[in-house]
């Protein structure tokens, strides 16, 4: 299964000529998940943030990162996955989300940080169609590394204006019921 | 060595654009008659430096254009000519053009050709007529058409350069290259190479140069200009300029084909260093003209701003401060670190602390103030005399005037009074928005005013001032005023209140400002289109000021408009809501207050009043915006900020009040979204996060929340 890939972890090497990138991957419970790792801009520990009013509940609230205000998103919460206590290993990756003509910088709150590995692009699977818990739309596709499974995350699919704006109004409607 | 001018440029249309301010309004005070010989001069001189800069770069119709207005001034001013009306008028007109013309050469988009040999027509005419009187000739546009056409002519030239360096040119260290590049940034420019000296291969000195070039170049150049591009080289190569000119443009097919153009150079005579004027329109319909116009609308937007060195040289003393607070607080802490190492309990050491601390809270101290001074001479940087927008009101009243037939005498004052750019900016538009209402609705026409007893020269005052930390604009007419009947007539049947409301005289006035609402009977090409008004509040909120209008029927109207000094930095009263940090800007607040609980009433048992003196004022708790639990039902005890929406007063109820602050705004938008209640964020003294409440969105999702049934009183 795993024989055209291989795990790296640090050493970057030029090998192969497969067109190759590098992914972060982070742990929610059991599952991997990976995002381009050129989109990271850097991994803090989860630390206090002020709510805002009205929010979908997967957005924590924004946080004062060196003078820019970036809002924080629960990855947990976001996939409707039952969500656990922040502990001292919870991790907010910090990631640079292209949309709407600008980038922006949000954060991600995720249970761990686990491994950077390169993934070919034609090791990149298209995921089965079987009922997972995230939206197909926000996986760029799986991949098999070590027998484990990860899946690479769109972020720009999952942090898009939009996907905030219908949250948003769904709590609302929510609310109404 | 060439320098590439398009790095002044900004700098150029800057001043050209200030010197056409400088024109206009010296124009304006122009008398008619005998002209002050003083404000001629500084006309003239504006205009002087306007051709001059527009030569240097290369602007040619700008620069003749210019030349014309000059002519007549210059006239003007040796007394040789009348200073008319009309010829004032067109002088006018002519800085209109003169700006667009500017304009479109900072923007690189086409001028209007029709336009600007209108306006050649005009000013030849009144030259033409030696010392004349003033009388309106549009009958002969055709007899002055060739200098336009000679303007475009020159504005398209086309030229073709026979660079034939000799063989050491690369020895002085000048590259062929970079002066094709300086040529390319003057214009459209082919190059063919000639090989035909290039020795074979085994021959080749690399550091001798074989090569030799022919250039096209086409575009709004002058000769001048590319002769500076070959300064350096003049001695050690062979250079022929020509022009080719219209004529050989039009025969060959222009650009496509450069062999055309090469072989075209020997029959055309080598033209006199100011291109030769032939008439021929077809160069401005060539492939380069439609090209160089069709280039993107770049909004040269990186405005830069002009600052007097007074307000440079404090930051300078202010850092230089700020650097000696800073090694007192080094050396304190360093002493303090010194004093940790060999610390005794003994009195001694323990006086050298209490000595050190000291020295240290006063450093700290003197931090704060270096701090907030250093604040307060940045700030002062973006600052601009709101004349910037006032001198835009005597052209406007001007014209206006003459077009409403009135009369109105316009007073400035305060035009030394300082605020944000950005604030200036913005505020420009409704300013003329509401000086355009004043004149059209509030001045009264002169026999109107004669019949109602008032001189029949209405006058319309600008005055602006500080108060606080804000700027107060205010725009007094001594017209009609506001007639309450018809407003409130105009209201009802606009839906925008009932028949039955019952409103104070105040807020009868206010509903001009209500959105599709206006009363002029006639919709003039000069406001009444029922959008402006509002559209003025909308702006001004946007600012983060506040506009409100007081009148009386027959003396007439003052509006008021009340803008925050800059927009980076609010005064705000820090207030907690469910164990969050809030910013109420201080502008909005009216008040704060605790909340007597007999004050309290239920209206339809669905909203709650207070009755604050003899005024009841509906309340929002703030914990039911936000969609947070609220246990407090009982008012009792709660406090409450009263603050203002759409000039009513609104009380919201808080968990607690804290302290008041100068807080640095915050953009939410850059990295999520717009948040309705929300207008930014900003980062509090423990570096926490801290929102800045919108309270009219509040209201809104009050509203909104209250009409779904989500909140119950």
């Amino acid at each position: 299964m795993s024989t055209s890939l291989q795990a790296v972890s640090d050493d970057v090497e030029e090998s192969d000529n497969i067109h190759q990138n590098q992914y972060l991957t982070f742990l929610l419970g059991d599952e991997e998940y990976g995002v381009d790792i050129l989109r990271v801009q850097e991994i803090r520990g989860w630390d206090s943030v002020t709510t805002i009013p009205n929010a979908p509940a997967f957005i924590k609230g924004v946080i004062n990162l060196r003078g820019t205000i970036v809002s924080i998103l629960d990855l947990r919460e976001r996939f409707g996955i039952e969500s656990v206590e922040y502990n001292e290993l919870t991790v907010v990756v910090v990631l640079r989300v292209k949309g709407e003509g600008k980038d922006r910088i949000m954060g991600v709150v995720v249970d761990a940080v686990s491994e950077v590995y390169h993934i070919a692009e034609n090791d990149l699977k298209d995921p089965p169609d079987l009922g997972y818990a995230i939206n197909m739309d926000y996986m760029r596709g799986m991949a098999t590394v070590d027998d484990k499974m990860v899946i690479i995350l769109d972020i720009d699919q999952l942090m898009s204006l939009k996907e905030i704006d219908d949250a948003t109004e769904s709590g609302e409607k929510a609310v109404e019921d | 060595m060439s320098i590439d001018m398009s790095q002044f440029h900004e700098a150029f249309f800057e001043e050209s654009f200030e010197g056409l301010e400088i024109m206009e309004s010296e124009l304006l005070t122009l008398d008619v008659g005998e002209g002050d010989v003083e404000i001629i001069n500084t006309i003239f001189r504006a205009a002087h430096s306007i051709k001059g800069g527009a030569g240097t770069f290369g602007f040619m119709n700008v620069s003749e254009f210019t030349h014309v207005m000059e002519t007549l001034l210059d006239e003007m001013r040796d007394g040789s000519r009348e200073v008319t009306q009309f010829a004032v008028d067109s002088l006018l007109e002519s800085v209109d053009v003169l700006r667009s013309m500017l304009e479109a050469a900072r923007d690189k988009t086409e001028v209007d050709e029709d336009m600007v040999a209108a306006r050649y027509a005009v000013l030849n005419n009144i030259l033409k007529e030696n010392g004349g009187a003033s009388s309106a000739t549009d009958d002969a546009p055709a007899e002055a058409t060739p200098a336009p056409l000679a303007n475009e002519q020159t504005a398209e030239a086309l030229w073709t350069v026979d660079f034939i360096p000799h063989a050491d040119l690369l020895m002085a260290g000048n590259d062929p290259v970079r002066m094709f590049r300086a040529l390319s940034e003057l214009g459209e420019l082919q190059v063919n190479v000639d090989l035909e000296k290039l020795p074979p291969f085994d021959e080749l000195a690399p550091e001798d140069l074989c090569l030799s070039w022919q250039l096209t170049l086409s575009g709004d150049v002058a000769r001048s200009a590319i002769e500076e591009v070959f300064e350096w080289v003049e001695d050690d190569c062979d250079l022929i300029i020509t022009s080719t000119g219209g004529n050989a443009l039009a025969d060959s097919p222009p650009i496509v084909e450069p062999a055309a153009h090469v072989e075209a150079v020997p029959e055309a005579a080598p033209a006199p260093a100011t291109a030769a004027p032939s008439v021929n329109t077809a160069a401005s319909d060539s492939p380069a003209a439609k090209k160089s116009a069709a280039k993107p609308k770049k909004a040269t937007e990186s405005a830069s701003i002009r600052v007097g060195i007074d307000k440079i040289d404090e930051i300078i003393n202010l850092v230089g401060e700020l650097v000696i607070t800073q090694s007192m607080l080094d050396q304190a802490g360093d002493d303090l670190e010194a004093n940790a190492d060999t610390v005794g309990n003994d009195s001694e050491s323990q006086k050298t602390n209490a000595d050190i601390l000291l020295r240290l809270s006063k450093g700290l101290a003197q931090l704060e103030r270096n701090t907030r001074e250093l604040q307060d001479g940045v700030m002062r940087i973006r600052m601009l005399p709101i004349s910037f927008v006032f001198s835009r009101m005597p052209r406007l009243v001007h014209d206006l005037t003459g077009k409403l037939n009135k009369k109105v005498e316009l007073v400035l004052s305060g035009e030394e009074t300082e605020l944000d750019k950005t604030v200036m900016e913005n505020i420009g538009d409704p300013l003329v928005h509401l000086v355009r209402n004043a004149l059209d609705h509030g001045v009264e026409t002169p026999d109107i005013r004669r019949a109602a007893g008032k001189d029949e020269t209405g006058v319309l005052s600008l005055n602006a001032y500080h108060q606080g930390g804000n700027i107060i604009i205010e725009i007094k007419d001594d017209g009609a005023g506001i007639n309450k009947k018809k407003v409130r007539d105009k209201a009802i049947e606009k839906g925008i209140i009932s028949a039955t409301d019952n409103l104070s005289d105040e807020e009868v006035n206010n509903l001009i400002f209500a959105p599709g609402f206006s009363t002029a009977e006639v919709v003039s090409d000069v406001s009444g289109r029922g959008v402006g008004m509002d559209v003025v509040k909308t702006s001004i909120n946007k600012l983060g000021g506040r506009v409100v209008v007081q009148s009386e029927e027959g003396k007439g109207s003052v509006f008021t408009i009340r803008l925050p000094l800059t927009l980076a930095i609010l005064d705000g009263q820090l207030v907690t809501v469910g164990g969050e940090s809030y910013v109420i800007p201080l502008i909005a607040i009216i008040e704060s207050l605790q909340v007597d609980r007999a004050q309290i009433n239920a209206v339809a048992g669905k909203a709650e009043v207070y009755k604050l003196r003899d005024q009841y004022i509906p309340i929002m708790r703030a914990r039911a915006v936000f969609g947070l639990d609220d246990s407090t039902d009982d008012l009792h005890d709660s406090l409450m900020v009263v603050v203002e929406v759409d000039g009513s007063p609104i009380g919201i109820i808080v968990d607690e009040l804290q302290g008041q602050q100068q807080v640095v705004i915050k953009s939410l938008e850059t990295n999520y979204r717009k948040v309705e209640t929300m207008s930014g964020a900003t980062i509090l003294g423990d570096g926490t996060v801290a929102l800045i409440w919108d309270v009219n969105g509040m209201v809104r999702v009050h509203n909104k929340k209250l009409n779904k049934g989500l909140i119950k009183a």
